[in-house]
């Protein structure tokens, strides 16, 4: 299973005499998982013993897959979830838009082969992507980076 | 948490009690500071917020509608999600609109229980999409105004507003790439796709200038380095309008765009707006809102507090 903290969500834990205060960031601003995340990890240290805890939430910086660490990388290839590349580098000037899906080199998770194409740009979250791999003919979802 | 009586539910209260109106969803900025910059008004600020926010709760809405009608599932999952992305970035704005105004309404109160008159969204955002075609062309102009938009406002002098904006840019990124490139697939394929993108687009047309057209709380604000004025949007708007549009085969390659705006943006005074009435910023609407507000906030308003 892969954790909070794995996942990058979790950006401090503090503990100081007040109590333990934690720090998290959602992943994308309409995370519905905000809620849960929050009562879970009050509920993971109540059942802990730590008496008082404090939930904060950040939104600066925003979050990055690139905070996904490398245990969590490779949590999600081991559950068929591409895990995502480097965060794209914003280059001066206007975002570019795309045109097309984009190019990018993902391999699937099943078989290693690398050029895989993309399905739908959004998946069963805003997140993931869906894609297919034209070796093994399965589809796979793609973490994708932000 | 399992009910017997699906009904019974809606008025049971329960410590894990959430998706609901009014209970269950914390602040969510919690543990955000929520400090204002020196010299901002705070009701000029709400405002502001108010019109993002806006913008951006009755669009997701309108997406939300196309669930169960778009052509296939993983559109169906795209448009949910581009949905699901600004409703947060709408809780977020509301949130920060209501700390600043001071009155105690929390984000619950902004979206449930304001009139049309009280909405400050853009009138683009509410209109009722004819075809997928109307859709994908609305969606590529306001995704292209709010990334615009999103971007110069992540230096912001508002903290929040620039934390808003920062986590924005990433996600609108996405929406106005996959407005796009529907735009393309229909504008590029067959001679009835291309058709009705041609219509859609001409359809939007007269409707862009709006976007371009700045309120007096947005020009005062972006005089002080907290906001945008949405004049400054629109040669990058022109520019990536045009470039979608022409690989789109809806415009000749040498082109420039349509002249939207060029009856009334920047125009200054109300009796030169032109074809930018209603405006949506000043709360004057279209009935589409009127609608959209009816099925939106009709559970809130008739079962206050219902939870289930």
């Amino acid at each position: 299973m892969i954790t909070l903290a794995e996942l990058g969500v979790i950006r401090e834990v503090r503990q100081d005499e007040s109590g333990v205060q934690v720090t998290i960031t959602p992943t994308y601003s309409g995370c519905p998982a905000m809620e849960s995340i929050r009562a879970d990890i009050r509920t993971a240290l109540r059942r802990a013993g730590f008496g008082r805890a404090e939930v904060r939430t950040v939104i600066a910086p925003p979050w990055t897959t690139d905070w996904i660490s490398e245990s969590g990388r490779r949590k999600l290839a081991e559950a068929g979830i591409a895990p995502p590349g480097a965060a794209p580098v914003r280059a001066i000037g206007p975002i570019p838009i795309s045109l097309s899906p984009r190019p990018t080199a993902v391999a699937c998770p099943r078989c290693g082969h690398t050029d895989t194409e993309t399905l739908a740009a959004f998946g069963a979250t805003a997140c993931r992507e869906l894609r297919r791999c034209p070796a093994c003919r399965e589809p796979f979802e793609h973490m994708r980076e932000i | 948490m399992a009910f017997d009586d699906a009904y019974h539910a809606l008025t049971d209260h329960d410590d894990d009690a959430r998706w609901a109106y009014g209970t269950g969803f914390t602040d969510p900025l919690a543990g955000v500071p929520g400090d204002l910059p020196d010299g901002v008004d705070r009701a000029e600020l709400a405002t502001y917020c108010l019109m993002l926010g806006d913008d951006a709760l009755i669009l997701s809405h309108r997406l939300q509608q196309w669930v169960t009608r778009a052509p296939e599932l993983e559109d169906e999952l795209a448009l949910a999600n581009i949905g699901l992305d600004l409703l947060g970035q709408a809780r977020l704005l509301l949130t920060r609109a209501g700390a600043a105004e001071g009155w105690g309404r929390d984000e619950d109160d902004l979206a449930m229980r304001r009139d049309p008159s009280g909405f400050r969204n853009l009138c683009l955002a509410e209109r009722a999409d004819a075809d997928f075609a109307h859709l994908v062309a609305r969606l590529l102009a306001l995704s292209t105004w709010r990334l615009a938009m999103l971007d110069r406002l992540t230096a912001s002098r508002d903290p929040m507003l620039a934390a808003i904006a920062a986590k924005g840019v990433k996600e609108v990124t996405y929406h106005r790439d996959y407005a796009a490139q529907w735009v393309v697939r229909l504008g590029d394929g067959t001679p009835l796709s291309h058709d009705r993108m041609l219509a859609a687009v001409e359809t939007l047309t007269p409707q862009l200038a709006e976007l371009f057209h700045p309120h007096p709380t947005e020009i005062g604000l972006a005089s002080v380095g907290v906001a945008v004025d949405p004049a400054t949007l629109e040669a990058e708007f022109t520019q990536v309008w045009t470039r979608v549009l022409q690989a789109a085969t809806l415009l000749p390659p040498e082109a420039s765009a349509p002249s939207h705006a060029a009856a009334s943006a920047g125009a200054g005074s109300g009796a030169e707006r032109g074809d930018a009435r209603p405006w949506g910023r000043a709360g004057e609407h279209t009935p589409a809102l009127a609608e959209i507000l009816d099925e939106m906030q009709g559970v809130a308003r008739s079962v206050p507090g219902g939870v289930w």
